[in-house]
């Protein structure tokens, strides 16, 4: 079955969750996996959906004003297989331009896997906070290029094991 | 002191119920722990937990049975400070708590996730022992007392998502390659 990939972006306001939940719930649509969030006070809503057309649950969406919505036909993804171990990055610093960008491309450059990611502006202070699957082998490294680019950033860095303990 | 390591017979291997299944979500009954029955299902529980790849604990409501029974045994594991080898036990309370953290845990019944959860860094328990109904009281720590918690939340009908610390807390759990 295809699935559909749904945001929904806007001014934050009670009850937004239950209209966009009862709209999609109206026309069929089972929310499979979703997150929402609220980003310096912008309600932000990703959903994968099944079920209607991407035409219907737009027309659905329609009556929500305010707010910037896109639905998209995707392929189901799968999930489950990781090709490496979960670690957490964790930055903070001072905010400047290119945090992300250089901290996300050495994960990438030792072929990490971000599988999520949050960054936060408070003030002058600057957090982000990623998960990632990382190559067994490439830890070491990866610390120690972390390290090199954080200096160069002037930021703080800290790449930790994310543990589950499985009972 | 009654020691409170197991010592009963090989049990049967059993299967282990998945959520959602409602015995997962439904307070375990106490039980007598001088009922035969409930000396053979402590002892399925120790073969069936001793089966599982990793398994350090399971409870009843894991195999179906919604019964105030578990079993725990961390021995070996690298988190473990205090540790008591296999112990089986019924009716169990937590009458002491403290030393609170967080910790990301999983469990045999939610396969696909696990979730961040607080947890008391020791615990006191007082329980009675299968068979012979002995009172006992369990004094621990770390992982031990973390896998405690985890088993008398399953007797209490609670799965750890019902304690995760937030929205963001939950993640699909993966199969490394």
């Amino acid at each position: 079955m295809h699935e559909l990939a749904i945001t929904v972006i806007g001014p934050d306001r009670t009850g937004i969750v239950a209209d966009v939940a009862e709209a999609l719930a109206g026309v069929g649509a089972n929310l499979t996996d979703s997150t929402m969030t609220r980003l310096r006070g912008h309600f932000t809503m990703t959903l994968i959906c099944t079920g209607p057309t991407a035409e219907a649950v737009e027309k659905a969406l329609e009556p929500l004003t305010g707010v910037v919505t896109t639905v998209r036909r995707v392929e189901p993804e799968t999930d489950t297989a990781a090709a490496g171990e979960p670690y957490v990055v964790s930055v903070h610093g001072a905010d400047r331009l290119g945090i992300v960008a250089a901290v996300t491309r050495v994960v990438a450059a030792e072929g990490g896997n971000i599988t999520d990611l949050s960054t936060r502006l408070a003030g002058t202070l600057y957090v982000l906070i990623a998960e990632a699957d990382v190559p067994p082998g490439a830890v070491d490294e990866l610390a120690e290029q972390l390290a090199v680019a954080a200096a160069e950033l002037g930021v703080e860095v800290t790449l930790r094991r994310a543990e589950s303990e499985i009972l | 002191m009654t020691t409170p390591r197991w010592a009963g017979p090989e049990g049967r291997v059993l299967t282990v119920v998945t959520a959602p299944a409602g015995v997962l979500s439904t307070v375990g009954d106490e039980v007598d722990p001088t009922d035969p029955e409930i000396a053979r299902l402590a002892a399925d529980l120790v073969a069936t937990m001793r089966v599982s790849p990793g398994c350090v604990g399971l409870a009843a409501p894991q195999v179906g049975v919604g019964v105030q029974v578990f079993a725990v045994d961390v021995t070996g594991h690298p988190k473990a400070a205090t540790t008591h080898g296999t112990v089986v036990l019924c009716n169990a309370k937590i009458i002491e708590a403290s030393r609170w953290k967080a910790g990301r845990e999983g469990c045999m019944s939610v396969p696909d996730l696990t979730g961040d959860v607080k947890r008391a860094g020791r615990v006191v328990v007082d329980a009675v022992l299968p068979g012979t109904g002995e009172p006992v009281t369990v004094t621990t720590d770390a992982f031990e007392a973390r896998a405690l918690q985890h088993e008398v939340d399953h007797c209490a009908g609670r799965l750890f998502l019902d304690r995760v610390a937030g929205a963001h807390a939950v993640y699909q759990r993966k199969v490394y390659l």
